[in-house]
């Protein structure tokens, strides 16, 4: 409290009821930047959420919008049947690595060559958190879990995949963005992320797509604090952050170029 | 849309088509695989044109998750595959049967299992009465064995998916996909307003309290409670069972078959009367519900029973099931790979009969 006044409210949209994630994981901070730019677009009325499967899937219970449950993966080609049934809608995807980018894969990539008019908001904390720490397409080369226990190998076991490089490639895709959550200052370029990711499809352009970079502290065996010294030390060398495409950006370039 | 009354001569996959466009099906959602590429292909030409909604997917699965979101937002909403394809639909229907949403999935099976062939078979019976995906869900499903019953029957497939929020099957073969027959057309409902709140779709929660359509229950005794709701509501569905009896009042012995196995074996029990031979026959059109209760009925009438199928014998366990108080079945299994004739089933119904021709 700043003279008499509150410096940090809850998002209308966001339930008043303890999380399920464990201490120092940041679904919690990724969710409340999804939470706050639905309101500030006030979206909770039209918005329609894919639940996911993992530990996302429980942002049905802390998101007070409509909501449907998708199996393992399928989140997007739910959002496009939701979206197609349903123009008015603004309907987003809010699902972890393992789910995205591994079983996933194929729906993720078709649904944003598309160019399906919906948000995907991407979790990416390089492991399988709910069903117990095992080996996710993200997982960082000689980073050990449970069923790499030897640290993951690239010889045999690939190397991490870059989700957004991918889905910026896409001809569909009309906002992709890497950002991470380890820092006040990267959080703040989270925000504007995540509302471009959001704006991209409600103003037509196609699909919107933003990768968050999120501890596990928990599955890491680490503290938060030693989690976050790895998104900065470890992770970002190796998922560079930044918009990797924005059409309403080139857009408004191109519109400044006619005006000259 | 139809002219209500108009007759046709189509292919009982476009009647599949017409059907589903007359009783207003807002959203389509298919991947080609044979025998039921005419269904996505018709499709894709008709529905844009009409305003509605076709995708051709990236995969059987992503098609039938397309349905799950669709029948999520209470529209009618409908895919179509052919039998591998229909396994790779089994996730998201036990997800559509477990969240309780209105969908309707056409098979219009082939031989099995694996690659199989591309001819026609009914060696998907279990999987769509018992249930090919996980967990304790039916579907009803309905088995038409007329071209004018496929156009009839996907009509009421919508109706009987929102009646249960349910998932429905249409399950033909590659003889009711691939054959011509006049139609004659019903009346078109038009499409399905897409606006209508019914109490637990999906529309954007506006200033009511939002909603929440899922399968996951893990609260103490959760999913008990939502199982038993199912088996009740599963039992429910007998009010709804469909079937045609031909000549059975005086058989000695009737032939149970669905189908196009069960439009044949009519030929061929039209052909045994006229040599004075009492058969019968019995045809389920809806397989879940199963008829029991009928051929309970007829059984405890003293009378013999044949199940023919065009498989190794699966639907035969529900017709023992049904009759076991009063009689048995015996089996002819016509297998996979060619087209019967009428022809091929006198001699085992002779043989059922005890005679020898």
């Amino acid at each position: 409290m700043k003279n008499g006044k509150a410096a940090f409210t809850l998002p209308g949209v966001l339930a008043d009821v303890p999380t399920h994630y464990c201490p120092g994981c940041q679904h919690g901070v990724a969710q409340r930047l999804v939470a706050e730019c639905l309101d500030e677009l006030a979206l909770s009325e039209k918005a329609i959420c894919i639940g996911s499967i993992g530990c996302s899937v429980f942002i049905y219970n802390y998101l007070m919008v409509d909501c449907v449950e998708a199996p393992h993966g399928r989140a997007p080609a739910v959002a496009t049947g939701v979206k197609r049934a349903r123009p008015e809608a603004a309907v987003f995807t809010y699902q972890g690595d393992g789910d995205l980018a591994s079983i996933g894969m194929a729906e993720t990539m078709h649904c944003a060559n598309r160019g399906e008019r919906v948000t995907i908001v991407f979790v990416n904390n390089t492991v399988y958190g709910m069903t117990g720490g095992q080996m996710a397409p993200t997982t960082m080369v000689g980073q050990r879990t449970t069923t790499c226990p030897g640290g993951r190998c690239a010889d045999s076991e690939g190397e991490p995949i870059r989700m957004t490089e991918i889905i910026a490639s896409l001809g569909g895709t009309a906002y992709a963005a890497r950002v991470a959550v380890d820092s006040v200052k990267n959080v703040r370029a989270a925000k504007k992320a995540v509302r471009r990711a959001f704006e991209a499809p409600l103003n037509n352009l196609g699909l919107g797509f933003v990768e968050i970079l999120a501890t596990c502290p928990t599955n890491w065996k680490m503290t938060p604090v030693q989690a976050n010294k790895r998104i900065a030390e470890e992770l970002i060398p190796y998922f560079p952050l930044g918009t990797y495409k924005d059409l309403a950006a080139r857009e408004a370039v191109d519109e400044r170029e006619v005006g000259r | 849309m139809s002219t209500p009354g108009e007759r046709v001569l189509i292919k009982g996959n476009e009647a599949i088509c017409r059907g589903a466009v007359d009783a207003g099906c807002q959203c389509f959602f298919g991947y080609p695989i044979t025998p039921q590429n005419d269904i996505p292909e018709y499709m894709s030409k008709v529905m844009p044109n009409l305003g509605r909604v076709f995708v051709q997917a990236e995969s059987e699965v992503a098609a039938a998750n397309m349905l799950l979101g669709a029948a999520a937002c209470g529209v009618r909403a409908m895919t179509s595959s052919s039998s591998p394809g229909i396994s790779l639909k089994q996730e998201a229907i036990s997800y559509m049967g477990g969240t309780e949403l209105p969908a309707v999935i056409v098979n219009i099976s082939r031989g099995g299992p694996g690659l199989g062939d591309i001819g026609p078979s009914q060696g998907d019976y279990y999987q769509a009465v018992k249930g090919g995906g996980h967990g304790d869900y039916r579907q009803l499903v309905l088995a038409p064995g007329t071209v004018q019953e496929a156009y009839d029957l996907i009509g009421k497939a919508f109706d009987l998916a929102f009646a249960y929020r349910n998932p429905v099957m249409l399950l033909g073969d590659a003889i009711i996909g691939q054959m011509m027959e006049p139609v004659t057309l019903g009346t078109s409902s038009g499409p399905t307003r897409v606006d209508q709140d019914l109490g637990w779709n999906l529309m954007g929660k506006g200033d009511r309290a939002p909603r929440l359509l899922k399968s996951l229950h893990l609260t103490d005794g959760a999913l008990a409670g939502h199982n038993i709701r199912l088996r009740d509501k599963y039992a429910s569905m007998e009010r709804d069972v469909l079937f045609e009896n031909f000549l059975v009042d005086d058989a000695e012995l009737i032939v149970v078959a669905f189908g196009s196995i069960g439009r044949i074996a009519k030929s061929t029990i039209r052909k045994l009367r006229a040599s004075g031979k009492k058969v019968g026959l019995h045809r389920p059109i809806t397989l879940f519900p199963f008829p029991s209760r009928e051929l309970d009925k007829l059984a405890s009438g003293g009378r013999r029973f044949l199940t023919i199928e065009h498989n190794l014998g699966q639907m035969v366990d529900d017709v023992r099931l049904a009759v076991r108080k009063h009689a048995d079945s015996d089996f002819y299994g016509h297998m996979p790979g060619n087209l019967p004739t009428p022809e091929d089933f006198e001699q085992p119904i002779l043989a059922a009969l005890g005679v020898n021709s």
